[in-house]
């Protein structure tokens, strides 16, 4: 396997987290506050720092002008299609948007598309992953819902490159968490996995047969999730507040944020308990308070969850099969902890879901299987491989505004299909071709996904030309266009303009920014560790030199110690991280026979009675080298 | 948006594809320099570079209609094993852009051939023939624009649809006024339940004409001659048997559209 570190990413709605695969388990990372998940929260500091996860939701009820969530819900997607959003979400877009534009938030006084502030996230977990490699992470698998269409699918994709990471695979969500669900499954099954997580729902059914995971059939709703159970009950809550005590504070964004919070933390206790209290501080000393049982709360939010139930009986009915044909239901997301979604899927398929997995970090874990599938692979992961499908149909938009379906929904990916194109005016050297994804009848209803021109066609009578046009979607849901004119033999020259997303330019000019920073970032992190390391290598050896051991040490030996010591001070406030690592490494290898004797005195000492904790050997971690650093792991 | 249009490739009606013309040549490992079956070089595992086969011959099958899909099955898995991006991943640009496209050629062959009408529509295309396969796309246009699209209806049903049209269009107007008609719409269930039966007939009609069909094939395949007007003779009945079972199919969604829009 080759030694670069391939990590897999879940980049959620509400959290994030990064795995990998450690022997033949796959691991979640956790950040520097111990976590495994990192809230898609993205906050701009007083000093206009980006500060990520959990030190940026401080800032969502302080500032909330300051802090960005649930960014997702805004990827591949335009001013047209966000209105909705924009009632229920604290978005404050750019003024100066134009239709059509890639959409820019406003963070503070600056301004950021979401591929961007997606990028912040993934930029924070790959610090994560790199801190515990110590070692850069460049490659990584980034999971995407797997109803995400080619615009949300592209901009995930941008966003890894923002973030200075080379994304091999975009991998559907809940194939991921098959892929962790049957790790150890042997027995051919289908099952059935049903993802509600912050923001998104999919539904996807698996045929698993000899490790080939084969998508079959998938569906979904890329706006439907725990989010939208908060906002009801945000609604609700502000509704009550502006009745009961006459307070509006719609507009005061904090006190939103605050009703929010005491919301989400109402909802996870509805989980197990069976009432609880909503209890939020309002301005002028008053308070609002009130109990919500949970046969109150499932009558609330049983709308927003059989919203759920359209797209599993059309993935069923794509599959050609009926709930009892499915050996298998597997819940995915955080909103599956809501006891009557776990009671709807149970009503769906007709059997007790699996809820064997963390429904939080399964994805994740999924993602990392995927990505050492994609290094090469081991003896664990040596016969699995993912069938994925499209879960959009691909269509052109023909004459009168209909559209020919030419790669149908769920077929397996890569798909591909040639379509021939020709004029319709004498002499006519452009053809213009409209591409849009989607399942309605008239392409304005569809998601428009790009419009090209077929340029350059050598002039002849109308209906002459054969132009021939292939489209490719990649293992990654992507569409590739090209094309050329089959009577002339020439390549018909072809400049594809997405309807949506950032430009090459614009991605390469955000990598080039945030890449300079990511450098140096790493390697001002980098300097920082070495530091702290040479400090500890220091403090140790000044306890040594107490020990009765030092004195046992040749005269040799102990000069030869004091010179590296003094070589390692000489370097170790330089900005030369591999400088300071190679005098901590020398030093430590100087000092190896002393903390042999260190150790073996202080076995003796225990021997005589005192414990090791008395025996001085030195503070810190337990470590094989006395005085050297833990290993840290 | 205009000045689309379009236009099914011209298939030559080439006469002389009863036996498959192209079947995958041996040839050397660009890499190893074994010899290698098609796809992939079973001495080292490198995916071969990808060329022009029709789905038939992709799979190494003789144009039959009739196949096991168990057995299809297994080769699609085994070759995905090979040709999947995944397991190229790492491997160079060149052989990650052959994977694209040869596992793209794998499961476009695959879905065309595991499902029996869109495997016969395939074979018919490459028999030269123009199917009307845009039927459901020309009379959802149709209907769009309000224009009346020629379809010609097959003689066996000329009186019932005649009937049927007329019932439909009541039952609209009925829709209309707030005023459903129950037993008009007792007599639509069953005139949907007996098209319903003729619809899967037709797949028992499709069946007997692969076995003639197949039989040419073993024929060729033995070195017997085939006649060109037998070959026809059997085509156009799988033309007939596949224009009228779309014809049925949209009379039956006509008759659902119309039932399940009931107020």
């Amino acid at each position: 396997m080759s030694t670069e570190r391939i990590v897999g990413i879940d980049l959620g709605t509400t959290n994030s987290l990064v795995a990998y695969m450690e022997g033949d388990r796959p691991v979640v990372i956790p950040g520097e506050d111990g976590l495994n998940l990192v809230p898609s929260v993205v906050a701009l500091d007083e000093n206009s720092q980006i500060v990520v996860g959990s030190a940026a939701r401080k800032y969502l009820i302080e500032t909330s002008a300051r802090a960005v969530y649930s960014v997702k819900r805004l990827m591949g997607r335009d001013v047209e299609d966000v209105r909705d959003e924009l009632k229920l979400f604290p978005f404050r877009l750019a003024e100066d948007l134009a239709a059509g534009e890639v959409l820019r938030i406003k963070l503070g006084d600056k301004t950021f598309t979401p591929p961007e502030i997606s990028a912040f996230i993934l930029r924070q977990l790959k610090r994560n992953a790199e801190r515990y490699f110590a070692a850069p992470v460049t490659k990584a698998v980034i999971t995407v819902p797997a109803y995400f269409n080619d615009a949300q699918r592209q901009a995930t994709k941008d966003a890894g490159r923002i973030a200075g990471l080379e994304v091999l695979r975009l991998v559907n969500e809940p194939t991921a968490a098959s892929l962790a669900y049957g790790l150890d499954k042997k027995n051919a099954e289908t099952v059935a996995v049903y993802d509600l997580g912050g923001g998104t729902f999919d539904i996807s059914i698996l045929k698993l047969h000899e490790g080939i995971f084969e998508v079959i059939a998938t569906n979904g709703d890329t706006h439907l999730g725990g989010d939208d159970i908060d906002n009801l009950l945000i609604t609700i809550a502000l509704h009550d507040i502006q009745g009961d005590l006459a307070v509006d504070v719609r507009r005061n964004a904090e006190i939103v944020q605050a009703i929010r919070k005491a919301v989400i933390d109402a909802k996870i206790a509805l989980s197990s308990d069976e009432k609880t209290t909503f209890d939020v501080a309002l301005p002028g000393g008053k308070r609002y308070q009130r109990e919500v049982t949970r046969a109150q709360f499932e009558q609330l939010i049983q709308p927003v969850i059989d919203r759920t139930i359209g797209p599993v009986r059309q993935a069923m009915k794509d599959a050609g099969l009926t709930p009892k044909q499915i050996n298998e239901a597997v819940l995915v997301g955080g909103s599956t902890r809501i006891p009557r979604v776990r009671q709807l899927v149970e009503e769906l398929f007709q059997r007790t879901p699996h809820s064997g997995l963390n429904p939080d970090e399964v994805v994740a874990l999924g993602a990392a299987i995927q990505a050492h599938i994609l290094a090469g692979g081991s003896e664990a992961t040596k016969e699995m491989l993912l069938l994925d499908v499209t879960p959009l149909s691909l269509g052109i938009e023909s004459l009168g505004g209909g559209v020919v379906k030419i790669i149908h929904r769920n077929s397996t990916i890569p798909a591909s299909a040639t379509e021939h194109f020709t004029t319709g005016v004498e002499g006519q050297t452009n053809v213009a071709v409209h591409v849009v994804q989607g399942e309605r009848e008239l392409a304005s209803d569809c998601r428009s996904l790009a419009r090209f021109d077929l340029k350059g066609i050598p002039p002849m009578p109308a209906g002459l030309p054969r132009i021939e046009v292939k489209f490719l979607i990649d293992a990654n849901g992507i569409l590739h266009v090209s094309a050329r004119e089959l009577r002339s033999g020439k390549e018909a020259e072809i400049q594809v303009q997405p309807s949506y997303g950032l430009t090459d330019e614009q991605v390469e000019n955000m990598i080039l920014e945030s890449f300079d920073n990511a450098e140096e970032d790493f390697r001002r992190r980098q300097v920082i560790e070495a530091r702290n390391e040479a400090e500890t290598m220091l403090t140790a050896l000044e306890k040594g030199r107490k020990n009765p051991a030092w004195d046992q040490l040749s005269s040799q030996e102990r000069s030869n110690v004091g010179k590296l010591e003094t070589a390692l001070r000489a370097v170790m406030n330089a900005d030369d991280f591999q400088a300071i690592r190679t005098a901590i490494d020398a030093l430590n290898q100087g000092t190896m026979h002393l903390a042999e004797m260190m150790m073996e005195s202080a076995v003796g000492t225990a021997l005589k009675g005192q414990n090791m904790d008395t025996a001085d050997v030195g503070e810190g971690p337990a470590s094989p080298h006395p005085i050297a650093q833990a290993e840290i792991k | 948006m205009a000045l689309t249009d379009h236009k099914k490739p011209e298939q030559p009606d080439s006469g002389i594809l009863v036996v498959n013309q192209s079947r995958p040549t041996k040839a050397n490992c660009w890499s190893c320099g074994a010899m290698r079956a098609a796809h992939f070089c079973q001495e080292c595992g490198k995916v071969q570079p990808p060329t022009p086969v029709d789905y038939f011959t992709f799979f190494g099958l003789p144009f039959r209609l009739n196949l096991e899909p168990e057995k299809l099955e297994r080769e699609f898995y085994a070759l995905s094993r090979h040709l999947h991006p995944d397991i190229n991943a790492i491997n160079s640009d060149r052989e990650q852009q052959w994977s694209l496209e040869k596992s793209s050629q794998l499961n476009d062959a695959y879905r065309t051939l595991k499902d029996p009408i869109s495997r016969t529509e395939y074979l018919l295309r490459l028999q030269g023939v123009q199917l009307e396969e845009q039927s459901k796309t020309a009379t959802e246009e149709a209907r769009r624009t309000g224009k009346i699209k020629k379809q010609v209806v097959p003689p066996d049903l000329l009186e019932q649809v005649f009937e049927l049209n007329m019932q439909l269009e009541e039952m609209r107007m009925n829709k209309k006024m707030g005023e459903p008609d129950r037993t008009l719409e007792r007599e639509l269930q069953d005139t949907k339940k007996q098209l319903q039966g003729k619809y899967n007939g037709l797949l028992e009609e499709l069946h007997a004409a692969w076995n003639e069909w197949d039989a040419l094939i073993d024929r060729a395949e033995q070195g017997g001659s085939v006649l060109d007007e037998d070959r026809m003779a059997v085509r156009d009945k799988m033309v007939n048997v596949l224009n009228r079972r779309t014809y049925l199919r949209n009379l039956l969604r006509d008759i659902d559209e119309v039932l399940e829009s009931r107020t």
